[in-house]
């Protein structure tokens, strides 16, 4: 396992006041705390300077650690993310911003032909230790090429890590481990969650996060809730609406477990399959596109695994394979939802 | 600034080298795929461009550069590779798909990686621009020894990324070279229907860096040229541009039937060889004798001939051995 998991490091818990924090808050934090740790670290990208990042998580880096260390770059994503990796070449550890993963068509061959594949065809010997941060999401009228997910886009092509926050917590330890881990990351910011003044920001993910610096795996799904009758799978935002869905559903006294995948890739199959093996049901909730996508990919696993684990046919909740519309009546209509979920779940019973 | 004498037999040889080894290439690449020529057969399978006629643009540069320079090469790398200090032996065994190949056989020829050199070379147009840019901000940042270059056919100065990373480095005033080796043909298309200027190096300009175009083919000016750039950039005075006009003896991958060339062109391929010219200059101006030359042209081929007994002697990887390296 990864050098990351090894110096786990787990937060003094004891004797300290709650803080919540917002995803913005606590990756800043993380990110200022590595700078401190270690000289390598630094940041590259657009509006991460003065602006302190269009996601809000780079305020005040600048000031601490000056325009060497935090660089704003021309709106050159092909020329910025392929630096990134020379620069990660030879030993730096660059965190780079592509701002909405929707960019990423001006610039993907610099992602996964160059960052994705340089250990693999070197043997090893050509390490690419960067973070590429980019936000995803819609459901706040932003259009075609604003709004989208793409996480089956990236998790598709090997030789990177693609990991999601659902809240501060989980925020801020995996964005430390990001920045430690020798491989290329791809660390999305669910924009519904990040906390942002021009944004409204699910609740659930401004939570209580420890000061001291501490990492959460790359790679480990993690159970949210515990439930007996059908698994909800989600990641990022459909989380918390698999969370809502389970709140609804206990009423009616059917008792979801909602799993947080937290990572892409690496895919924990095995947190996924025991819950399922728990519950017999499965409902898979993503906010990207349906086909050839996330929800495919989990299904398929526990099929493969072990059909005779379901006892009914599982179900996906996902976006449409059509682009995203502006009008808030269409969008609204074709994104995942709290009572998707639960007319889901009722189907099953 | 002239190369010493020492220089000058030093380009030789490995001119005569990287010539030499091309042919054995060609000779490797061709077992196997007779009568019916098939890229998958043969003991080197896939793509093979070669670098006959390019090998002045490689020694003119490596003569200046050392192990802590950070190179990213185009696809036609095999001159520039060995120029730069590639292991022979390891690339030999990576083109053969051998497990003791620089790769272990996961990249091939178009793929050279050489971290002990810092060489790498890629098949993408232009891709390996913003990495060089960015190895020569970790140098800046660190302020450490090195360079970073990037060489880039003249088909690939009409990529997209590289304006990006030519301004990139400018505004940063990092310590980059970017080298355009203009061998007139992407591929079957001629420069004078791709690129709206006659020379690269004017687009310097527009970077406000120097821009100087060579166009002789001989070592002897390229390394003059080289040399004021690479001064320029250990002397964190910033990037540069250079286009070093050259000729492509062979078509673009090997079973390119060359059908777009002029006939007068492919003809006269004998007269454009640099390495008889370079031979017969370093004789009339006393830096060595017909004898010397032969034996520097024996010793080289020695060390090819070595590396093909070693990559042919070399183990194939093991089929799961391809699950490795995904992830350091």
């Amino acid at each position: 396992m990864s050098v990351v998991e090894a110096t786990a490091v787990k937060p003094a818990q004891k004797n300290r006041n709650e803080r919540k924090l917002t995803i913005a808050k606590a990756l800043n934090e993380a990110i200022a705390q590595e700078m401190r740790r270690d000289k390598n670290v630094f940041l590259m990208g657009e509006d991460i300077g003065i602006l302190g990042a269009v996601w809000g998580y780079t305020g005040g880096l600048l000031a601490e650690f000056g325009e060497e260390r935090v660089r704003d770059t021309p709106i050159s994503e092909t020329a910025f993310i392929g630096a990134a990796v020379g620069a990660a070449n030879l030993g730096m550890r660059p965190i780079v911003e592509l701002m909405f993963v929707d960019f990423y068509g001006v610039c993907m061959d610099a992602i996964y032909n160059l960052a994705a594949k340089s250990s693999y065809h070197s043997a090893g010997t050509f390490k690419a230790p960067m973070v590429l941060t980019t936000a995803v999401g819609g459901g706040y009228c932003d259009s075609t090429q604003h709004s989208q997910c793409l996480y089956a886009t990236f998790a598709h092509l090997p030789g990177m890590k693609v990991v999601m926050p659902s809240n501060a917590y989980d925020a801020k330890g995996m964005m430390t481990s990001a920045i430690r881990d020798d491989n290329p990351v791809v660390f999305m910011m669910h924009k519904n969650l990040q906390g942002m003044g021009f944004l409204g920001t699910i609740q659930g993910a401004i939570v209580d996060v420890p000061e001291d610096s501490y990492t959460v795996p790359l790679g480990k799904a993690n159970v949210v809730r515990d439930g007996t009758d059908v698994t909800i799978v989600g990641l990022g935002m459909t989380v918390h609406q698999g969370l809502e869905a389970a709140k609804t559903l206990e009423k009616e006294g059917v008792s979801a477990e909602v799993v947080d995948l937290r990572s892409l890739a690496p895919l924990d199959r095995d947190t996924v399959c025991r819950s399922v093996q728990k519950t017999g049901r499965l409902i898979v909730v993503d906010d990207d596109y349906l086909s050839y996508g996330v929800t495919a990919e989990i299904i398929a696993t526990v099929t493969e695994r072990d059909i005779k684990s379901l006892k009914c046919p599982p179900k996906r909740i996902a976006f449409p394979d059509i682009p995203i519309p502006f009008a808030r009546p269409m969008e609204q209509h074709c994104l995942p939802n709290v009572r998707k979920i639960v007319a889901a779940a009722r189907a099953m019973m | 600034m002239q190369p010493t004498p020492k220089q000058r037999l030093w380009m030789y040889e490995m001119m005569v080298k990287n010539r030499y080894n091309e042919a054995r290439l060609s000779a490797t690449y061709m077992e196997g795929k007779s009568p019916l020529f098939n890229m998958a057969n043969g003991p080197l399978p896939g793509e093979m461009h070669l670098s006959d006629g390019q090998e002045p643009c490689a020694v003119g540069l490596g003569a200046h550069l050392t192990k802590d320079d950070y190179f990213a090469c185009h696809h036609r790398s095999h001159a520039q590779a060995l120029a730069k200090g590639v292991d022979l032996k390891r690339m030999t065994a990576e083109i053969l798909g051998r497990k003791a190949g620089l790769s272990e056989g996961r990249a091939g020829h178009i793929h050279i990686f050489d971290y002990e050199v810092l060489f790498w070379s890629s098949g993408i147009i232009g891709q390996n621009m913003g990495p060089a840019v960015g190895a020569a901000l970790a140098r800046k940042m660190r302020g450490e020894a090195g360079i970073a270059i990037a060489c880039i056919g003249e088909g690939g100065a009409n990529q997209g990324g590289f304006h990006e990373a030519m301004n990139l480095a400018a505004v940063w005033k990092l310590p980059f070279i970017c080298v355009i080796e203009d061998n007139q043909w992407a591929v079957s298309v001629p420069k004078s229907k791709s690129t709206a200027i006659a020379s690269n190096a004017d687009r310097a300009a527009a970077y406000g860096m120097p821009g100087e175009r060579v166009i002789s083919n001989d070592p002897d000016d390229i390394f003059a040229a080289v040399g004021r750039a690479v001064a320029r950039a250990r002397a964190g005075e910033g990037p540069s541009l250079l286009e070093l006009q050259t000729v492509r003896l062979q078509g673009h991958f090997m079973g390119d039937p060359e059908v777009y060339r002029p006939k007068a062109e492919i003809a006269a391929k004998p007269e454009m060889d640099p390495i008889p010219r370079y031979r017969r200059k370093l004789i009339a101006a006393g830096v060595m004798t017909e004898i010397e030359a032969d034996a520097i042209v024996a010793r080289a081929h020695a060390e090819v001939d070595e590396a093909f007994a070693f990559a042919r002697a070399a183990a194939e990887p093991a089929p799961e051995d391809a699950f490795d390296k995904v992830f350091v």
